[in-house]
């Protein structure tokens, strides 16, 4: 493949640490392959920094190939930047033209607070998943696997669910900092299982309960959230959360 | 959690939101139906007679309470979730994610502080004189004397700007409606794609009608279509 | 001759027995057990979860933000269990067999039977923790093959098996925080062990935040930190992955066995250029329907699709009629490679094959056409089918594959290199999965036991399990039997305080530095240095260059690397450093041990023990052992063997043709 090379001028959020305001600078990266990742170009920028003794920019990353769910930059008003179904790692710099501007801000979010420049603090999920996000199985009681046949739609929906990988870009995407489409993929997850059915209604409330207490906002079915979801989970879910939660609500003593 | 605070959770405001908001969909649908009895071209009388049930039979004005009650609920509650979130992003984006989403949908609250600005000048125009002010009275073929609300349609709608901000409120509600109807629904737990596909086209179309039909009243008095 | 402990009685009798007569430690006294997890993988999500629902008081670390985004989350393919659910002949031994056999004779045969037995235990324990395997149309659940195998017992969750693993142990983990059973420490990182009267007795954590260090006391310290593919730069490891932990416990006196025994996978994308910072596994289901071939002429520069079908050299089908494009991945790795130095590689660096999928998807699309009771189909028509199908099982892959080559790989066949991806080395363990230093346990990919010199595809997450679910619960209560009669050990003791002071006076020293290059050129360095001469394949000659290089990279790090911004502060480039420094002491032992064994195993081929045709020579009258390598000093290192006893199988030269 033919490839070419870009110069770019890059405007970032830098900011010291949580107690600090912080503010946009600027950077020019030149020589840019097409065919590196965003974070690669990232890291070019970075060795630059280091050697010409200013600090690097801190941003998450870890496994680089999408799924692990850690990186977390908000490019050119987009989580994730420009391609659809996409994470900051898997972003090509493919994506660009020679000469433009990108601009790259943290997740935005009380309940996301800033770290250091583009990292931001997600435990808020953690907590999250505390609340109920798990089947109260001790290790060693289950039964054989294929005990209980479970339908394949709801199997491949439950999975479509469980794909989600936390990384937080709902809530960066949505105007109301809501946290639903994390919160919806998991009830989801497992209230479309047999395994998922005894703690159904607890688990929908208490996780409810804990994203209101971590300060995320509510949901106004916008789909800004499903739009940047890089592993495409669907809206459908918030609405069957909702479900869940009624039928909760409605019968619980 | 308990079902004591189930709807003042984030979901459960939101579950408020929803069904208010679909109890105004009903309202819009009688308002709009009884409405249209301008177009009777009778000079009134048929949309003179259905204002009188609904002014003078009980059912509808019981629930005419339930619908201040809805209405208020709906606007404080709407308002207090607009701020609620707002609040929720203490330092926001130099770029603002605007591809992923319609604007509309994300403009439910000043759609509905122009509609609330419409109720405003619309109880003012129509519900305050006939319920407390008073209106003239006209006497029916079979003899009642009825509020000739017709007369006063007439009226109002001859100022150009009334015309306007009436159709302006319309458009308001055609936004508002095209977000809301499918939201609500969503809200209280349709997820199936069927029926999901089968609400949106619901949802658009009543979008467009519902708010079309009230657009058409103002404009065909101001024009004399209806004399 | 080192002992592992493994149990008398017959193989398939030792580990029932050991849990009937292990020791156990009472709920009571659990409570007031402390125990430390390092790592929330696989297996240090499963272990801290299971002993927290045991009782015992769990503190896990892992260096990420969160327990959810450990390396185990980007396995791909699926996870090993001997079901039989295909009815196609598996069992306990068949998996046992293939393991053993895949791991060319350099595993134990206690541990890896153990490991097949539990198999089945985890598929289950996974399907009631709501694990969305896939499923058939009848609601039971699906196996796919993988290679070095002839049966089906590859059960996954389509090409994300390793996410939806260990969200499963996450869960099971973030429930036990919920209790109150485990604290989870995020964003900290183990500096080292703390060792009181020989006996692992805590760790010297740092706050990844506030860089501050932290002394931790714990009855029993268990390192699931995975393995050392970092060292080599490039690899398919996360970015963060690294040897740090068990290279602490290595200092501390724990030997490190076989580091030589690295994995290089066959299937992944090629190297771009110099910018690159890793790797990306394409995964081996993909082998199940993909067929690999080269040019049958050398420096062919047509595009792929002009090669005609009979100039296509399909050279794994040619050379391993029997198991094929199912080879197990070092006989793939190598296969490659050989084409690619004799001058058959494609692309433009000339250094890739193809991976082709035209054959699956005119096969699937006409199974389509007679499933749908279609007549009259097009030759289109059918690869349209075809593809769809591919893209419900690969979809995820092929996407990926688009996104990091800009190429359509429904179109195109893909172009792939063997890459860095495993690593068989670790911690030396015992039965118990406890290392000679008493409390001081490795689980999963940080110990060596279970797959010799080469592991099998989708065998990596059925160890991690095993170990974190079904194995240390018992274990670790045999040995912490005896320890409830000592009091907990607080963290004002003078090994603590001394640790913590070697561990901040370190830290100092290397911000100190203050030279010229960046963490990270160093890192790029050591790993070519190790990927060129300890990698796919070693020879004494390059073997010996490689360590003079190393220890000179060693003293030019400690003498020239710069680390910008402060201790105290959230601080990226400290931790690398911190890292690097490991992986470069590391890469020296790699080199010493591969070096040290004259054979060729495995992931392990020595240039100058090879058959005539190509084929690993091992050497089993001089080499079945473990190399366990105790540190002796700057540079020095004794070696240790455990003799490998087949009892049940008799080694022969592995042959998949």
């Amino acid at each position: 493949m033919a490839h070419n090379n870009l110069n770019l001028k890059l405007k970032v959020w830098r900011q010291k640490n949580a107690n600090t305001t912080g503010a946009f600078v600027k950077y020019d990266v030149n020589d840019i392959s097409d065919e590196m990742s965003f974070l690669e170009m990232l890291d070019v920028l970075n060795e630059k920094l280091i050697v010409t003794g200013e600090e690097p920019i801190a941003f998450d990353h870890d496994c680089r190939e999408g799924i692990c769910g850690m990186c977390s930059l908000y490019i050119d008003g987009k989580p994730h930047g420009p391609w659809q179904a996409n994470t900051t790692c898997q972003l090509h710099m493919r994506a660009f033209k020679d000469g433009d501007t990108i601009t790259i801000e943290p997740w935005r979010s009380n309940a996301f607070p800033i770290v250091k420049d583009l990292t931001v603090d997600r435990g808020a999920f953690d907590r999250i998943i505390q609340a109920g996000g798990y089947v109260s199985v001790n290790t060693g009681n289950a039964v054989d696997g294929n005990s209980l046949p479970i339908n394949k739609d709801n199997a491949d929906a439950s999975f479509a669910a469980a794909m989600c990988i936390g990384c937080g870009a709902c809530v960066a995407a949505c105007k109301n900092s809501s946290a639903m489409l994390f919160l919806s993929a998991k009830v989801s997850h497992l209230a479309l299982l047999p395994q998922g059915e005894p703690e159904r209604k607890s688990r929908v409330l208490n996780m409810v309960a804990q994203m209101d207490k971590e300060g995320f906002g509510s949901c106004t079915n916008t789909g800004a959230c499903e739009a940047a979801c890089p592993k495409e989970i669907s809206i459908a879910n918030i609405a069957r959360l909702n479900k869940e939660y009624l039928r909760a609500g409605i019968t619980a003593e | 959690m308990s079902s004591n605070n189930m709807f003042t959770s984030s979901v459960g405001k939101k579950l408020v939101m929803a069904f208010t908001g679909i109890f105004l969909v009903l309202f819009l649908v009688v308002h709009a139906g009884l409405n249209a009895c301008i177009w009777a071209m009778d000079g009134g009388v048929m949309f003179n007679r259905a204002g009188h049930f609904m002014g003078s039979n009980v059912v509808p004005r019981i629930l005419e309470v339930g619908l201040f009650f809805f209405i208020f609920l709906h606007i404080i509650q709407g308002y207090m979730l607009t701020l609620q979130n707002r609040s929720k992003r203490a330092v926001g984006y130099a770029v603002n994610y605007t591809k992923g989403s319609k604007w509309y949908s994300r403009s439910m609250a000043i759609l509905g502080t122009i509609l609330l600005m419409f109720f405003v000048i619309h109880w003012k125009h129509f519900w305050i004189p006939s319920r407390i002010t008073g209106v003239e009275e006209i006497k029916l073929p079979n003899g009642v004397e009825v509020h000739n609300l017709y007369a006063v349609m007439q009226e109002t709608f001859q100022n150009i700007w009334v015309v306007v901000f009436y159709v302006v409120s319309c458009i308001s509600l055609a936004y508002h409606l095209a977000h809301g109807f499918q939201s609500a629904f969503k809200t209280i737990g349709v997820h199936n794609k069927r029926y999901h596909a089968m609400i949106s086209c619901i949802g658009y179309g009543f979008a467009i009608i519902i708010p079309l039909a009230f657009a058409m009243m103002p404009i065909s008095f101001y024009l004399h279509w209806v004399k | 001759m080192l002992n592992a402990k493994i149990p008398a009685g017959k193989l398939e009798e030792k580990w029932v027995d050991y849990k009937g007569h292990c020791k156990l430690v009472n709920p009571a006294n659990k409570r007031k057990m402390e125990v430390i997890v390092v790592g929330t993988g696989l297996a240090g999500a499963s272990a801290a979860a299971s002993l927290g629902e045991l009782g015992y008081k769990v503190k896990a670390f892992c260096f990420q933000d969160s327990p959810r985004r450990a390396h185990s989350i980007a396995a791909q393919g699926g996870i090993n269990a001997a079901k039989n659910y295909q009815n196609d002949g598996d069992s306990v031994f068949r998996l046992f067999y293939d393991t053993i056999k895949g791991g060319d004779y350099r595993a134990r045969e206690g541990n890896v039977h153990r490991l097949a037995e539990v198999s089945s235990n985890i598929i289950d324990q996974c399907v009631a923790q709501g694990v969305p395997f896939a499923r058939e149309y009848g609601g039971l659940l699906s196996n796919r093959s993988f290679g070095g195998t002839q049966v089906q017992r590859t059960f996954y969750a389509a090409g994300q098996t390793g996410q939806q693993l260990l969200i499963g142990a996450y869960q099971a983990l973030e429930r036990q925080v919920a209790l109150g059973n485990v604290t989870m420490y995020a964003r900290h990182e183990m500096l080292d062990v703390v060792k009181i009267d020989g006996k692992a007795k805590g760790i010297i954590a740092r706050n990844l935040i506030t860089g501050e260090l932290e002394k931790h006391f714990g009855y029993a310290v268990l390192l699931c930190t995975g393995g050392y593919g970092n060292v080599f730069y490039l690899s398919t490891n996360a970015m963060g992955s690294n040897v740090t932990a068990a290279w602490k416990a290595h200092k501390q006196g724990a030997y490190f066995a076989n580091p030589c025994f690295t994995q290089i996978h066959p299937t992944c994308i090629p190297v771009s250029g110099d910018h690159q910072s890793k790797l990306t596994l394409m995964s081996e289901s993909l082998r199940n329907d993909g067929r690999i071939w080269v040019p049958k002429a050398k420096g062919d520069n047509r595009k792929s699709i002009d090669i005609p079908e009979e100039e296509r050299d399909y050279y794994l089908e040619r050379r391993y009629p029997a198991f094929g494009n199912l080879v197990p991945r070092d006989v793939a790795s190598r296969a490659a490679k050989e084409r690619c130095d004799a001058g058959y590689g494609v692309g433009t660096s000339k250094q890739a094959v193809y991976l082709d999928f035209a054959a699956a998807i005119e096969r699937y699309g006409k199974t389509e056409v007679s499933k749908q009771g279609l007549s009259n189909v097009s030759h289109e028509e059918i690869i349209a089918l075809g593809k769809e199908v591919v893209k419900e099982k690969y979809g995820n892959l092929f996407d990926m594959y688009a996104k990091i080559t800009g190429e359509n790989p429904y179109e195109v066949p893909m172009r792939i290199y063997p890459a860095v991806h495993y690593t068989m080395g670790g911690l030396w363990v015992d039965y118990e999965l406890q290392t000679n230093v008493p409390g001081l346990y490795a689980l999963g990919e940080a110990n060596f036991s279970d797959h010799g010199a080469n592991r099998l595809g989708a065998s990596a997450l059925m160890q991690g399990l095993a170990d974190g679910y079904f194995v240390v619960p018992y274990t670790l209560g045999n040995n912490l039997a005896d320890e409830i009669y000592n009091a907990p050990i607080p963290t004002s003791h003078p090994a603590f305080e001394a640790a913590e002071k070697a561990v901040a006076d370190r830290i100092k020293t290397l911000k100190n530095i203050n030279g010229k290059q960046s963490v990270e050129s160093f890192h790029k360095r050591l790993g070519k240095i190790i990927w060129d001469k300890c990698g796919m394949a070693r020879n004494a000659e390059g073997l010996k260059q490689a360590i003079a290089e190393v220890q000179a990279l060693k003293k030019e790090f400690w003498s020239d690397v710069r680390i910008p911004g402060e201790i105290n502060e959230f601080n990226p480039e400290l931790d690398k450093a911190n890292r690097v420094a490991d992986f470069i002491e590391l890469g020296e032992l790699m080199c010493v041990d591969a070096l040290a064994r004259e054979e060729s195993c495995g992931g392990h081929f020595r240039e100058e023990y090879q058959t005539p045709d190509g084929e690993a020579l091992r050497d089993d009258e001089n080499f079945m052992y473990v190399a366990a390598w105790e540190t002796t000093g700057e540079h020095e290192w004794t070696l240790h063997k455990e003799e490998l006893k087949y009892e049940v199988i008799k080694p022969s030269q592995r042959n998949y043709k």
